[in-house]
């Protein structure tokens, strides 16, 4: 089993690399190949476009072609109905650059990303180290802490928000054990809220962190470890040395996730806060402001305006990363990808 | 070796600690639809006592509960095959063809994984509503088949990449063309692959909330996860009801995470490793 997967997964380490990086690199595709066989038959052409010609289209049909459609109905005032005559020019942009509610959104976008990073790295990252020695019942535990990863968002918002109600289960605990003080409004107070958001976030997504890890630190040769082990590293220096700057690709692609993620975080927001609390709670996003103040609201035009405002800001946030960031990657530094 | 005895019931505290932190939740959940309303609005952590099972018998009887098992089944499946199907058929070009734009095609793809279904959620409702198709469900499975295809074609393409050369050329001989070679070899040696993509775009469809969100509004279209949040809103005073609704829906996803959880494991890894 681990076997199988070994020698595919690798595989595909290379590949999802490569065009994590080369998007913002270059071309890829071997040359000499292509220039040897110029010439490709008829009957190879139509195969091609048989083949792949049905996921181009569903791939062009449902997704670029509604984000292009964003960028047009983004200049109408519109109601949905019909086609679009109220040509406003940037009037919804300027709106929405302008609403306060909008701000606070970006804002809590930002905070999330930043404490996804900060909190859950470190957390999942000491976790991945604990499990990577021999445990007993390690298999187990992988399966278990990876959960709340595979539950719906729904069942985990309805899930918390009974548990963090003022008479829920977390604060019943707390008074059985005799911190009544610490009891919170844990989802209601503006101050707390966005931290109560984070901890579900955690909960839910360090599993998916964790298992990443574990797999990059399993990529990592054992011989490195035994020949520290050998010139005296203590464990901690082991792990400082050798794991941790051999993992640096995992933890720059696991970022990149994470921060994708939170730039859009909708249905936990969405299902625990509901379209009315969440911007008195203060954990409004940018996907939450949207729906809103788009569909809910009835007006399309505005809600596609904002929808291109989320693309461009998620749009420039990965190709600066994948600028600054995983280019690193190909800089021959961490090339143990073998 | 003495350094890492020395760690080791330290590693195991912080292991419980840590399963507990996980599950604890959904334990709660799970028994929490064992008890009454009055259990737990007089001790909200407590465990039942005595057991109650009203609560779980009343969803499984529901009518409500079976229509949203049985849509949200019909969407998963379908995504799963088309997904699948399309998302394989592009991969062994990609993977075994060479000609000019393979490699724009294939980034055109993988650009995909950047954009989640949130940023074109709002103009997709428009695209859905003017094919016709709001509250039905392939209104749900098309867009949920074309936003499945970038991780299916990252993790598909290197798999149907390994299959060794000399096969090809061996069936060359044989007469037998690349689609043959497609149908008789490449589809039984990637069953494993398809196998990882399909229960990935299984467990993400059934999980799904945003797209449903917008595209159905009748409740007879409902699959699970609105279906919990309409009853979570309904019977918001029951709030034992809503925890036994909430943990049966959530046995299907869990049942088929055990059952399949090396192969998810290793296609997310796989998927996103660097």
């Amino acid at each position: 089993m681990s076997g199988d997967f070994g020698g595919k997964s690798s595989a595909v380490t290379e590949e999802t690399t490569g065009v994590l990086v080369r998007n913002g690199g270059g071309v890829p595709t071997p040359p000499p190949a292509r220039s040897r066989r110029r010439g490709i038959g008829w009957a190879q052409r139509l195969e091609i476009a048989a083949l792949s010609g049905p996921a181009i289209l569903m791939f062009l049909g449902f997704v670029i072609f509604p984000i292009l459609m964003a960028g047009y109905y983004g200049f109408y005032k519109w109601k949905g109905y019909g086609v679009p005559t109220n040509f406003v020019g940037l009037d919804n942009y300027k709106t929405i650059l302008q609403d306060s509610a909008f701000r606070a959104a970006l804002w809590h976008n930002g905070v999330i990303v930043v404490s996804s990073l900060v909190i859950q790295g470190p957390i999942a990252l000491g976790l991945a180290l604990l499990l990577n020695q021999k445990v007993r019942g390690q298999s187990a535990i992988r399966v278990l802490i990876f959960v709340p990863y595979v539950i719906s968002e729904v069942i985990v918002g309805t899930a918390w928000s009974l548990l963090l109600q003022t008479s829920g289960a977390v604060n019943g605990v707390l008074d059985a054990m005799g911190l009544g003080s610490l009891k919170q409004d844990w989802l209601s107070n503006p101050k707390l809220a966005i931290w109560t958001l984070m901890f579900i976030l955690t909960w839910k997504y360090v599993g998916f962190a964790v298992i990443l890890f574990l797999a990059g630190m399993q990529n990592i040769p054992h011989e490195l470890a035994e020949a520290a082990a050998v010139d005296g590293a203590s464990y901690w220096q082991t792990q400082r040395r050798i794991t941790l700057p051999l993992l640096a690709p995992t933890i720059r692609i696991w970022a990149f996730l994470s921060i994708i993620g939170a730039l859009q975080l909708f249905d936990l927001v969405y299902i625990i806060w509901g379209q009315y609390v969440a911007s008195t709670a203060g954990t409004s996003t940018m996907a939450t402001y949207m729906v809103t103040e788009g569909r809910n609201a009835g007006n399309y035009g505005y809600g596609n305006a904002v929808a291109v405002v989320l693309f461009v800001i998620s749009l420039f946030i990965a190709l600066l990363y994948q600028r600054f960031v995983l280019r690193r990657d190909t800089e021959g530094a961490l090339t143990e990808g073998t | 070796m003495t350094t890492s005895s020395e760690r080791k019931p330290i590693v195991y505290f912080v292991a419980l600690v840590l399963v507990g932190l996980m599950i604890g939740p959904v334990l709660y959940i799970i028994t929490g639809g064992f008890r009454t309303n009055s259990q737990i609005t007089v001790n909200p952590a407590g465990l039942p006592d005595p057991w109650e099972f009203g609560n779980y018998t009343g969803v499984l009887t529901s009518e409500v509960f079976w229509r949203q098992i049985g849509n949200s089944t019909i969407v998963a499946v379908a995504t799963t095959v088309g997904v699948v199907t399309l998302g394989v058929m592009a991969s062994y070009v990609l993977a075994r063809y060479k000609f000019r734009g393979r490699g724009a095609l294939y980034a055109l793809f993988a650009s995909g994984l950047m954009f989640p279904v949130t940023v074109a959620i709002t103009p997709l409702y428009i695209l859905v509503k003017n094919l016709g198709l709001v509250d039905t469900l392939p209104g749900v499975i098309l867009p949920q088949i074309a936003f499945g295809l970038p991780t299916t074609v990252i993790i598909l393409v290197p798999f149907l990449r390994a299959i060794p050369k000399e096969l090809e050329e061996a069936a060359a001989i044989d007469r037998c063309g690349r689609l043959g070679f497609f149908w008789r070899m490449v589809l039984p040696l990637s069953v494993p692959g398809l196998i990882t993509t399909g229960i990935l775009a299984f467990i993400g469809s059934w999980n799904s909330y945003l797209l449903p969100l917008f595209i159905l509004n009748n409740q007879d279209t409902f699959t699970l996860p609105l279906g919990v949040q309409a009853f979570a809103s309904q019977y918001s005073v029951d709030t034992a009801k809503v925890l036994a609704f909430t943990s049966l829906s959530m046995i299907p996803a869990l049942v088929f995470f055990s059952l399949f959880e090396r192969r998810i494991v290793g296609g997310l890894t796989g998927a996103v490793k660097g």
